[in-house]
């Protein structure tokens, strides 16, 4: 693949790292060329090490590989951070007149370009823009037509007054020009431009989008890495179409909150990660009781814990498919790609009205990170469907009342969705409860009332599971021996690693699976195949967990849930019943 | 909101479980008295309710209610104010919901200043899981887990509101019928949030704070001459820790309630059946 370039620039934190590489990235999309980012970087403001890198290519990229072709390097540790990925061909550009980096080592036979960027950068009117000076002689080294750059410059600082824009054009030409002067020497790489318009954005960026297109009118939220980029995209935005972002006091408040937002009928949302899904879940429980739609994004990172803010992990899957105490129905989600992150978004908020209970949508650092490019029409929102579900209103509410005008909000309806009335709806006034409640919400512990309740609620998943296409995506060959499953922000890697294994003769059936629960049965996917292999970021292999859990034999069952303990007798004859063959005792009926 | 609306409209078919002469009964009256008094109606009411004995007191009412988990009333009573200001949002609870797990919910809500109101049923005690000590205990009150009383000073909640930032402060007894419906009446028309630390005493777990106690320490303010506006006064009495005072201890007339602040005017419910209206321009935005 000659034309996929890898670039980076490294530095401390603080030394602009971001935006430096934002601006390159950009250039690129804007000249059309494709582009998949991803970050270094460590828990901290100023200080420790930090890159951005950027994968561009012609043809799609969908993730990152070891290897890197041009290096900004801003300080010596970016280049013994990188060792690893530079080879004989590449090239590292940095400022030799500074006194922290006049010793560089470069390894192997790469070539080190010494630019002064500093001094150019003063030259062009302040030391600051060195960065962009830097990414200057990066597009001579690339035979990048620099005038690509001169858009997202105007981007990043045109709210900053015209002249602060003419001085970083002229500070990248700097670089460019000293390279061109100083170093008469070809470098191997060509950046072809293209006609077509690309979008960059990030998987927390899309979430966010999708949110608001997907009718999402109020968020509230406690910040946390990676998943405050949700946070900062909707703030302002949402407001534009009537709705608001609140910044709770923590995340109990930030649940709570939308939990009001969304029984007053808003389509609501909150994001957090890890941490925060803990002290959420008291709350989740009572969504999923209160039959609150309600989507809760967990954007994952390393935990347990507080672990590694900053890092990747799919760790959270036990956590959003089993939190919770008691039995809670649930729908999990996770996007594959950026562009399902916009996708799966606006789904969840017509998974949680339709059926009335919370959605997880789980998506992970890696997704929420990388800025990736797409053509607009991925995002076609003229495709975005909104669906609200059995609300009712002054019109159709009658059918709802009992015999003495109360309204039902909690009717066990045979597909196990009641009716919804916005509070201000005439005749709609009811209570509900995170107790135990009848059909009016009102509190009980009637062991038949429980047992209707419980059954109402799980029946939800029942009929979303006819009503819905809970599918997976599927790649490669699919005869193949090989399958291998995946979830999350793993697809792209594992996409272009069927590429490698082909080269290689390894035939290779691929699925991806974005929906965690319900979730498509893949018994007979996993039957037919001679090697199954399972990959997660996880230690313990939750996914693989509940595929070998699906793909089991099943046990007979004897459930009990009126709130009253097994009784001797009564088991006994439910086990000989079962014995028996009269299977489907689900449940052992309330007294 | 019909203009025909009687207090007992606002009564739900549930009958009370608290026991005999529990100041929650009275307390409860009068919030459906203020409710009705100032022109609301069930169905334009929204009622959200703590854990606690106080906190069933959502379920007694008829409304549009929500009785969630224990100490985030606070939270989930400005979701509901946000997404749709055209309701009535009252927030009632107990003293342990509020001042205890529910303590940073409540300095942050007064800060917020939505314009809705908060009732605590203040009987000094926590009724529900029968009789602990809770944050507005006496110091060397006796319970099954604090045998020798907390040992700590009992947190005084309308200081914390007043530091905080509170434009309404009142305090009431739920004996006083008349007056409670009156000063609650008040909360709710204040533009912003309107605190209420209602005295209400528990029958069977508190013998110290009892009606008569409360009964002859109490000072109704509109018999002094306090100026509620004064800001210096409020804190003086509020201070005060041997004087209970009922009445309207502080408020800030020209108090601007949050989501007046930040512009949120229309209910968030009705959104169009596909993407907004410009949608697209967001995708443009990343070019
Ligand atoms: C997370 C959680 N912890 C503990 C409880 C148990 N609990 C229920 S009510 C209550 C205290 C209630 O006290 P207060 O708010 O003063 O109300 P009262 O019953 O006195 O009216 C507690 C600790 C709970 N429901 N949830
Ligand atoms: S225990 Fe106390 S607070 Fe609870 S109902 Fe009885 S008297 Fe009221």
């Amino acid at each position: 693949m000659p034309d996929d370039l890898n670039w980076a620039i490294g530095g401390e934190a603080g030394d602009g790292i971001d935006s430096t590489g934002k601006i390159f990235a950009q250039a690129l999309s804007r000249a059309g060329r494709h582009v998949f980012t991803s970050k270094d970087f460590a828990s901290r403001i100023r200080g420790g090490y930090t890159a951005y890198k950027v994968r561009t290519a012609v043809d799609r990229v969908e993730s990152v590989v070891d290897r890197l072709d041009i290096l900004i390097a801003l300080t010596e540790r970016t280049i013994h951070e990188n060792e690893d990925e530079l080879h004989d061909d590449s090239v590292i550009i940095y400022d030799g007149e500074r006194t922290t980096m006049q010793d560089v080592e470069v390894p192997g036979d790469a070539t080190a370009l010494e630019v002064p960027l500093k001094r150019l950068a003063e030259d062009a009117g302040g030391a600051i823009m060195l960065n962009v000076v830097a990414l200057g002689a990066a597009c001579e080294v690339t035979n990048f037509p620099i005038e690509n750059l001169d858009e997202s410059l105007q981007k990043r600082f045109g709210d900053k007054g015209e002249a602060i824009v003419e001085n970083n054009k002229k500070a990248a030409r700097k670089g460019r020009d000293y390279v061109r002067e100083e170093y008469d020497e070809e470098f191997g790489y060509e950046l072809e431009t293209t006609d077509a318009d690309y979008v960059l954005l990030n998987g927390d960026e899309a979430i966010g989008m999708g949110a608001i297109a997907g009718g999402c009118r109020f968020y509230a939220g406690y910040p946390i890495t990676p998943a405050t980029d949700v946070m900062e995209y909707m703030t302002g935005r949402v407001d534009q179409f009537g709705g608001k972002v609140v910044q709770a006091e923590d995340e109990l408040a930030a649940i709570n909150m939308a939990l009001g937002a969304a029984r007053a009928g808003a389509r609501s949302m909150t994001a957090t990660s890890g941490p925060g899904i803990d002290l959420m879940t008291e709350t989740f429980g009572l969504v999923a009781t209160s039959e609150t739609p309600l989507v809760i994004c967990d954007v994952m990172r390393s935990g347990p814990s507080t672990g590694m803010p900053t890092k990747q992990e799919q760790g959270d899957l036990n956590m959003t498919l089993y939190g919770g105490h008691g039995e809670i129905p649930r729908f999990v989600l996770a996007p594959t790609t950026i562009s399902e992150c916009f996708w799966k978004t606006v789904e969840a908020f017509n998974l949680a009205e339709k059926y009335q209970t919370p959605v997880y949508l789980v998506s992970d650092l890696a997704l929420a990170v990388t800025e990736q490019t797409f053509s607009p029409e991925t995002f076609d929102m003229d495709e975005v469907e909104i669906e609200r579900g059995k609300v009712v209103d002054e019109n159709d509410i009658d059918a709802w009342l009992d015999e003495k005008g109360r309204f039902q909000a909690h009717f066990p309806a045979a597909d196990g969705i009641s009716p919804r009335a916005f509070p201000g709806t005439t005749d709609g006034a009811h209570m509900t409860t995170g107790l135990e409640h009848d059909e009016l919400g009102r509190r009980t512990e009637d062991t038949e009332v429980r047992v209707e309740q419980v059954d109402k609620r799980q029946r939800k998943v029942e009929t979303a599971k006819e009503e819905e296409d809970f599918d997976y995506r599927e790649f490669g060959d699919a005869d193949a021996d090989t399958l291998v499953i995946s979830w999350g922000s793993n697809e792209g890697a594992m996409r272009e690693a069927l590429g490698f294994l082909d080269e290689d003769g390894h035939d290779v059936r691929f699925i991806s699976v974005p929906y965690i629960f319900p979730r498509p049965d893949l018994t007979e996917e996993v039957e037919s195949a001679d090697d199954v292999i399972v990959v997660e970021c996880n230690a313990t292999g939750q996914f693989a967990d509940v595929i070998e859990h699906d793909v089991l034999e099943r046990v007979e069952r004897i459930n009990k849930y009126t709130g009253v303990r097994f009784k001797a007798d009564e088991l006994a004859d439910e086990i000989k019943q079962t014995l028996a063959g009269d299977a489907g005792t689900q449940e052992v009926e309330a007294e | 909101m019909s203009s025909d609306v009687r207090f007992t409209d606002f009564k739900s078919d549930k009958q009370p479980t608290w026991c005999p002469g529990c100041g929650d009964f009275g307390t409860m009256n009068g919030m459906m008295k203020a409710l009705a008094e100032t022109g609301n109606d069930p169905d334009n009411t929204f009622v959200v309710a703590g854990i606690g004995c106080s906190g069933k007191i959502g379920t007694y009412m008829h409304s549009y209610a929500l009785h969630g988990v224990h100490g985030r009333a606070l939270p989930v009573g400005i979701g509901v104010k946000m997404a749709n200001p055209e309701l009535e949002v009252m927030v009632a609870g107990g003293d342990g919901d509020g001042y205890s797990i529910g303590a940073g919910h409540f300095i942050h809500a007064v800060r917020r200043n939505v314009d809705m109101s908060y009732v605590v049923m203040d009987n000094r005690i926590y009724g529900l899981t029968k009789g602990q000590a809770s944050p507005t205990s006496r110091q060397d009150f006796e319970t099954a887990t604090t045998p020798e009383g907390p040992g700590q000073p009992p947190v005084n909640p309308k200081a914390l509101a007043l530091a905080a930032g509170a434009t309404f402060i009142a305090q009431s007894f739920s004996s006083n019928s008349q007056r409670h419906a009156e000063i609650v009446q008040q909360a709710i028309e204040h533009d912003g949030f309107g605190f209420v630390n209602v005295y209400s005493p528990c029958v069977t777990f508190n013998d110290v704070d009892t009606y008569d106690y409360f009964r002859d320490t109490i000072v109704d303010l509109d018999e002094t001459d306090h100026d509620a506006q004064n800001r210096d006064q409020a804190k003086d009495k509020i201070l005060e820790s041997d004087k209970e005072y009922m009445g309207v201890l502080y408020q800030d007339e020209d108090s601007v309630p949050f989501e007046e602040r930040e512009g949120i005017e229309a209910p968030m419910n009705d959104i169009p059946d596909g993407a907004p209206e410009g949608a697209m321009d967001l995708v443009r935005e990343f070019y």
